[in-house]
């Protein structure tokens, strides 16, 4: 690109960048106080911690879609991968990695553990746990421990599918009696806690498998590993 | 003294989203996309959200890293295979 236009185009973005921030600027303060509505009925949500009461009590249902577009994204993936490409070898990983994978992972599921928990009355929640859950597959995979995803099997899909299945059941099951995931105020933080652990585990599984199903190619022809290990 | 570290903070982003989106070399631009990623998950604890923090640092910069560096490495492999 040549320099006027380069310059040209700058202009138009701080022009743009300008505009917006005085529209920003210039916004009405919003008309509702969502915050005192959350602090108002957040003893009604069965859950402390005003975030995990809104996303899985208030705004339920946006959760629940959330979930379910993860899982078609992986859907979508397992779709278009080539089920030929058979799961390869993992490759042979540095003593360091899998060392520091044996200490790390067991810590990692601790803390996913304690992330679940603690989202009932303070920062944490299921996403949180199951990007950890999902960090410690991936750590365990480099460090060639875990294979890249062939082709899911039964339990495999299961569990895939089980969080969003047991949010999807407590939603029935309420919209039997009513309303969509309106929770009953003294069975809510039960009901919580039990589709926060089946997203957590599933929703680790979707996220461990964004990668390793993407980790999956052909066996790479031995050229820069291996004289590595020569030298 | 907060007030200098949020300004830091805010030029350190600035820099290293530059810096992602500009260098020539895509391994350092994923690095420097992992280094926005952390420094967006201090800007968020400081603005007192700390769960979009935990999941900023959780997936925006360790996962997305992760398939990044990945992605770049499946490149790089194939590009090793096919010719010079």
């Amino acid at each position: 690109m040549n320099a006027p236009a380069r310059l040209a185009v700058v202009g138009f973005a701080l022009a743009l960048a300008g505009v917006l921030a005085a529209a920003v600027l210039d916004l009405p303060a919003a008309a509702v106080d969502l915050r005192a509505a959350v602090a108002k009925k957040l003893s009604a949500s069965g859950v402390e911690h005003p975030v995990t009461a809104v996303l899985l009590n208030f705004r339920g249902y946006d959760t629940l879609l959330e979930v379910a577009v993860l899982l078609l994204a992986l859907l979508g993936m397992l779709a278009v991968a080539k089920p030929e490409a058979a799961a390869p070898a993992p490759p042979a990983a540095d003593p360091m990695l899998r060392t520091l994978s044996s200490v790390a992972v067991p810590l990692m599921i601790l803390a996913a553990g304690y992330l679940l928990w603690a989202g009932a009355h303070r920062p944490g929640g299921a996403f949180q746990a199951g990007a950890v859950l999902a960090a410690a597959a991936v750590l365990l995979h480099l460090a060639g421990r875990l294979p890249a995803w062939a082709s899911p099997s039964r339990v495999l899909r299961l569990g895939l599918a089980g969080g969003f299945l047991v949010f999807l059941s407590v939603a029935a099951i309420l919209l039997a009696q009513g309303a969509l995931l309106r929770y009953p105020p003294e069975h809510a933080g039960t009901l919580i806690l039990l589709i926060e652990a089946g997203l957590t585990l599933s929703l680790g599984l979707i996220l461990a498998g964004l990668f390793l199903v993407l980790a999956r190619r052909p066996a790479p022809p031995r050229a820069g590993g291996g004289e590595e290990g020569k030298s | 003294m907060s007030l200098a570290f949020d300004v830091l903070l805010a030029l350190a982003l600035l820099w290293s989203a530059w810096r992602s989106l500009a260098t020539p070399d895509l391994t350092r631009a994923v690095v420097m996309f992992i280094v926005f990623g952390l420094l967006m998950a201090l800007a968020w604890a400081r603005l007192d959200a700390p769960d979009i923090a935990l999941a900023e640092a959780a997936i925006g910069a360790g996962l997305t890293g992760a398939l990044l560096l990945d992605a770049l490495g499946a490149f790089g492999e194939r590009r090793g295979r096919d010719g010079p």
